[in-house]
């Protein structure tokens, strides 16, 4: 591509007096991007450099190897933060598919008051994970919440207390985050759905393909693309996942429902060991490469395919 | 199959999306329904109930009465500091990022598609891998514990954001406008005010409205750069909520959870068109 700015400049040499001229727009484009970038860069080497010293109240130089590395990784902390994680996002990521992918479907069949009901799946997304958690850490507390309900009620023997079980503490954060954000699934669902092909479906329908068979055989199929994206944007969410858990459960009963980030700003900001809370940083950045990397590669594979179609 | 008569099936459905909805809007019910309750009243019973008597004196405790720590102001001083965050970074972050938008995907430099391809890697790198750097930075520069120091952050962390948004918009503009415009003697700045900026109004919408949700919402870099008075109010719920553990105020916290959310939900409510293309646009990066 060819553009219009350098094939104009390159006929002349510029001269003092265009540099100077063009002087606040250098600025404009280039100090902002140039500042984003570098902090991006140096601040990521300038972490994965911490873990590697001995800093701990204060960073300082020194060389420790993987030390940091595998104090964080035998640490009991780490260990349930890492396990919460594999239950979490998985059980998050599929649950809040479903949720999105049946909601779509619903909203798809032309019903009544389609807008309304979108925006009611869509409004928790405006909300802060620190007032869903919150607001959710009220329900779901025995004490004052959905339990004590039920048995003002009169049931009970009603027992939903999950918050303050060890065993089930982390399922009310898999509860709260598909109530906060499964509505992003259905959105991109939905926008999916709707830009299949109707000659498609047409020709189905002609072939007599029930409601079932037509999504199962023909809709559902070309919503893979969309289904692959929700997946890695929720898994991210879900390794990076802070607010809602701090507000949720603090990470409680006990250590239960630690996950990674508050590993790492634990060690960092409240046990001030800065080479080990770098290294478990480090170690965040790792499993969400470890997501990221399959999906560039993936999406790069279907643009060079769409390219040679 | 797809027609509009009342079916079994079709009944179903509606039933089904119904109940979805309830269980959608039953968190909102019940912290409005409580931030109008009083605290005994709560106590006596659960969380989930209706208000006896509208105790509207929730709200005017939880905007300028309750304390946390030795400050009794209520959640207005931490709302000012997220509306004094907000706003500025907002306004300056979607600026630039339709500026190097335009710059990346109008003009073309040397080593553009490089410079751009390092700023969108910071919608994947995790916030945690530049905590230290920014504690440090901000230390050094005098700016750790102020309003500034979180503009500034939210600043050049959202052009990463301001800058995809707008680029992925502009590349659809012909290059023949700008040629033409540079033909007729108009520069940079010139070309972006008459012409890019009158076609920008739905992006700047959409960068505007994604930017102010994520910065009013946003808690780890709060917490983590300011304490006490200057902290947004997202750390200041989580504060008062550890603050009055011991003798809880469901009524008056949620009231405070209400005035907290209400500045992006009543965006959503006015802009929901925007914010779910923003949304869209987010995550297909």
């Amino acid at each position: 591509m060819t553009d219009a700015v350098s094939t104009a400049t390159r006929a002349g040499r510029p001269v003092i007096s265009d540099v100077v001229g063009r002087l606040p727009e250098y600025l404009m484009i280039w100090v902002p991007l140039l500042l984003s970038a570098a902090h991006l860069i140096s601040f990521s080497l300038w972490t994965i450099w911490i873990s590697f010293t001995p800093s701990t109240l204060v960073p300082v130089s020194g060389w420790v190897g993987l030390r940091n590395y595998t104090a964080v990784l035998a640490s009991r902390n780490w260990q349930i933060a890492f396990d919460n994680l594999l239950l979490f996002g998985s059980a998050f990521v599929l649950l809040s598919l479903l949720t999105g992918l049946l909601l779509a479907i619903l909203l798809d069949q032309r019903i009544r008051g389609e807008n309304v009901l979108r925006s009611i799946f869509l409004y928790p997304l405006a909300v802060s994970f620190v007032v869903t958690g919150t607001v959710w850490s009220w329900l779901l507390n025995p004490g004052i919440g959905i339990q004590k309900l039920v048995h003002d009620l009169g049931w009970t023997s009603f027992r939903f207390d999950w918050l303050v079980d060890r065993d089930m503490a982390i399922w009310t954060i898999v509860i709260a985050a598909i109530w906060q954000s499964s509505g992003f699934a259905m959105a991109l669902f939905l926008a999916g759905l709707r830009s299949v092909d109707a000659d498609i479906i047409k020709a189905a329908q002609i072939d007599g393909a029930g409601p079932f068979r037509l999504y199962r055989r023909v809709i559902l199929p070309t919503l893979w693309p969309i289904t692959v994206t929700v997946i890695v944007v929720q898994l991210q969410f879900a390794i990076s996942a802070f607010d809602l858990v701090r507000a949720l459960t603090n990470g409680g009963p006990g250590i239960a429902t630690q996950l990674p980030a508050l590993v790492v700003y634990d060690l960092m900001f409240q046990r001030s060991q800065l080479g080990r809370g770098a290294a478990a940083a480090v170690l965040m950045l790792l499993i969400l490469l470890a997501v990221l990397l399959p999906y560039a590669a993936w999406r790069y594979i279907q643009r060079r395919q769409a390219g040679h179609a | 199959m797809r027609d509009r008569s009342f079916t079994p099936g079709r009944i179903l459905i509606y039933l089904v999306v119904t109940l979805f909805a309830a269980a959608y809007l039953a968190p909102l019910a019940v912290v409005v329904l409580n931030s109008l309750r009083t605290n005994e009243e709560i106590a006596q019973g659960s969380m989930i109930g209706w208000p006896q008597h509208l105790a509207w004196g929730n709200y005017a405790k939880a905007w300028s009465g309750f304390c946390v720590a030795e400050t009794c102001a209520g959640i207005r001083p931490y709302m000012l500091n997220s509306a004094l965050v907000t706003i500025p970074a907002t306004i300056i972050s979607t600026l630039l990022g339709a500026v190097a938008g335009y710059a990346v995907s109008l003009w073309r430099f040397r080593g553009d598609n490089w410079i751009y391809g390092i700023v969108t890697l910071g919608l994947f790198l995790p916030q945690q891998m530049r905590l230290l750097p920014w504690t440090i930075v901000l230390r050094d520069i005098g700016l750790i514990n102020t309003l500034t120091g979180l503009v500034l952050i939210h600043t050049i962390q959202g052009l990463s954001f301001t800058a995809l948004f707008c680029r992925n918009y502009y590349v659809a503009i012909p290059h023949e406008l700008i040629r033409a415009a540079r033909i007729d003697g108009a520069g940079f700045f010139r070309i972006f005010w008459r012409i890019i900026l009158p076609l920008s109004a739905p992006i700047l919408i959409v960068t505007v409205i994604w930017q102010f949700t994520h910065i009013w919402n946003e808690f780890l870099y709060g917490v983590t750069f300011t304490t006490g008075q200057q902290q947004p109010v997202t750390a200041a719920l989580i504060a008062l909520s550890a603050a009055i553990a011991d003798i809880p105020q469901h009524g008056v916290q949620s009231a405070a959870v209400i005035i907290a959310a209400l500045p992006t939900l009543l965006i959503y409510l006015l802009g929901g068109r925007y914010f779910v293309r923003g949304l869209t646009a987010g995550a297909v990066k």
